[in-house]
């Protein structure tokens, strides 16, 4: 692998964790348990798009085959979409977005801190302006876990269940294949090992101070950097991609 | 308290063309009309959010997806100064959803009328939207203070949404055979509601006398609606949609154009709760409310335990 192609791949990455995850957040329009929230979650939505538009728009460049950022978002099969698998995992109930979301803004505001001094001038740019969205993203998902945590008898039953069905996508945060030591090396990436122990300092006080246990697993699920994906994927592609492909000669 | 002077200080800060505000005394009628108002003008834009929602999943570029998902948040953005507007009188937004739950409020007949493709999205914005700017410009020199004031805003946010709907249409228009057929679908669907939206003729609107004494309405159903033509027929002809009205017509005389007759029988049936999506819109409330009532719980919980800390 060269470091051209590596570092395609890894902006695919970044892109897809952003336009899946925003595409999920987005399901809660209309459907918050009340207006305020409704625009937060909408609203955090969008700034995933936004990141993942400036992602895929880089990653275009680098491939230098004439692409955009939208040929890039809805011109590939399921196969080729490298976003982790928690991402991609149905909105659930409020409890289960709220530890989705801590799980990712804990990972997004350490990932993006490194990034943003990346060698990559393109990477740290979107980096320095992602970190400022993914610490608001952060508050809004740790308030939320002290509140449901702490709240009632329900919110906490729901929220410990979603803890726990989620932690088994967590391992893969912090995976290092070929494509990140390559860019380690060069200074454009960071060392997901090194992120994991700061994600686990972040987010265990945070868990600990919303009464939740601390999921035990045997198994973590694995696949995203391989693009070997949950079935969820497949569906949400049909959706997002429907315009582009029922007519693939019409500008939108 | 002498009610006879405070009435007559508010008739005379009305004559004055003062704002009335949330603590001055004010005739009990002229409080329930503003909440009805307030209210249904508040769910309208929260019950909207909905057929947009809808295509938010399948928006066909990235930067179409940014621009209606922000579009859809200003949306809910107004509903919530709206609320708040409408609890100044001394209603809380909790009765406030009650009473749309109840089929007590009402919320604009436009969004009865089901999102069916992206077309529909670029209609919305550009003559929804466009017909609720009519009517929202006027209502910024409303005399209730709070409404007056969010009008102001709203009507900055509407403005870039006509622009961005009717962008939406001009593409299509440019584009394939395909796209322009439905955008010319979605002009013919969207058209004879969006004049729906100003409400009956003036000969037969039953809230508008007050209305006009109060000065809470400025301008009648009838005037609004002329002004919404006028400005919008030019804006289709310029991208090569059709009206889809054979009556329309230039009159040289009152200098705006005339147009056939609306059909009234639908307008009643769809405000009485039989249009394509009343049924949808109202249980989508409803469910999501329902299904929400654990987390406000669980918010107040906390807030409760956290405040004897």
């Amino acid at each position: 692998m060269t470091n051209q192609e590596a570092l395609y791949i890894y902006l695919l990455r970044l892109g897809d964790n952003a336009l899946i995850n925003g595409h999920r957040l987005a399901e809660w329009c209309s459907r918050g348990p009340f207006l305020e929230e409704d625009l937060a979650m909408t609203n955090i939505a969008l700034d995933n798009i936004g990141r993942s538009q400036a992602f895929l728009k880089y990653a275009a460049a680098i491939d230098g085959k004439g692409k955009t950022e939208d040929d890039l978002a809805y011109k590939r099969g399921e196969r080729e979409f490298y976003n982790h698998l928690i991402t991609e995992l149905p909105i659930g109930d409020f409890a289960y977005t709220v530890a989705k979301q801590l799980i990712m803004s804990c990972f997004d505001v350490l990932v993006f801190t490194d990034l943003s001094n990346s060698k990559d001038e393109t990477i740290a740019g979107i980096a320095a302006k992602a970190l400022k969205e993914s610490r608001y993203h952060f508050v809004h998902a740790r308030d939320w876990s002290y509140r449901l945590g702490k709240g009632t008898e329900e919110s906490h039953r729901r929220y410990q269940n979603a803890i726990q069905d989620l932690w088994m996508y967590t391992g893969e945060l912090f995976e290092m294949n070929e494509v990140e030591n390559i860019l380690l090396q060069e200074g454009i990436s960071n060392n997901l090992q090194e992120v994991r122990s700061n994600w686990i300092n972040l987010i265990m006080p945070i868990l600990q101070d919303s009464s939740i246990r601390i999921p035990t697993v045997d198994y973590m699920q694995t696949g995203s950097c391989k693009g070997i994906h949950s079935e969820h994927l497949g569906h949400i592609l049909s959706d997002m991609q429907y315009l582009q492909r029922a007519y693939p000669d019409a500008k939108w | 308290m002498n009610t006879t002077l405070d009435i007559h200080s508010f008739q005379e800060k009305l004559d004055k063309d003062y704002n009335i505000e949330p603590k001055d005394v004010m005739p009990d009628d002229y409080r329930k009309h503003l909440i009805r108002q307030i209210s249904q003008h508040a769910h309208s834009e929260v019950i909207g959010m909905q057929p947009e929602g809808n295509w938010i999943s399948r928006a066909p570029s990235l930067r179409a997806k940014q621009i209606l998902l922000a579009k859809i948040q200003d949306e809910g953005g107004h509903g919530l100064y709206l609320y708040s507007a409408c609890e100044t009188l001394g209603i809380s937004r909790d009765e406030l959803i009650e009473q749309l739950h109840e089929g007590k409020a009402k919320y604009s007949n436009i969004f009865n009328y089901p999102s069916l493709t992206w077309a529909d999205i670029g209609a919305i914005g550009w003559l929804v939207d466009g017909a609720a700017i009519v009517n929202q410009v006027s209502l910024q020199r409303t005399s209730f203070g709070p409404y007056a004031r969010a009008m102001v805003r709203i009507c900055k946010e509407e403005s870039f949404h006509q622009r961005q709907g009717y962008e939406i249409m001009a593409t299509m228009m440019n584009g394939t055979k395909e796209q322009r057929e439905m955008a010319q679908d979605a002009m013919n669907r969207w058209w004879w509601p969006s004049l729906m939206m100003f409400g009956p003729h003036d000969s037969d609107s039953p809230h508008s006398g007050k209305a006009f004494e109060w000065k809470i309405k400025l301008k009648s159903n009838d005037e609004l609606r002329q002004k919404f033509i006028d400005k919008t027929v030019q804006q289709a002809e310029v991208i090569g949609l059709t009206i889809p009205d054979a009556q329309l017509k230039w009159n040289e005389d009152k200098q705006g154009y005339d147009h056939g007759e609306i059909n009234w029988d639908e307008f009643k049936r769809v405000i009485n709760g039989n249009g394509p999506c009343n049924k949808q819109r109202m249980d989508h409330h409803k469910k999501y409310h329902a299904e929400g009532a654990w987390v406000r719980e669980a918010a107040a919980a906390y807030a409760e335990t956290i405040s004897k800390i």
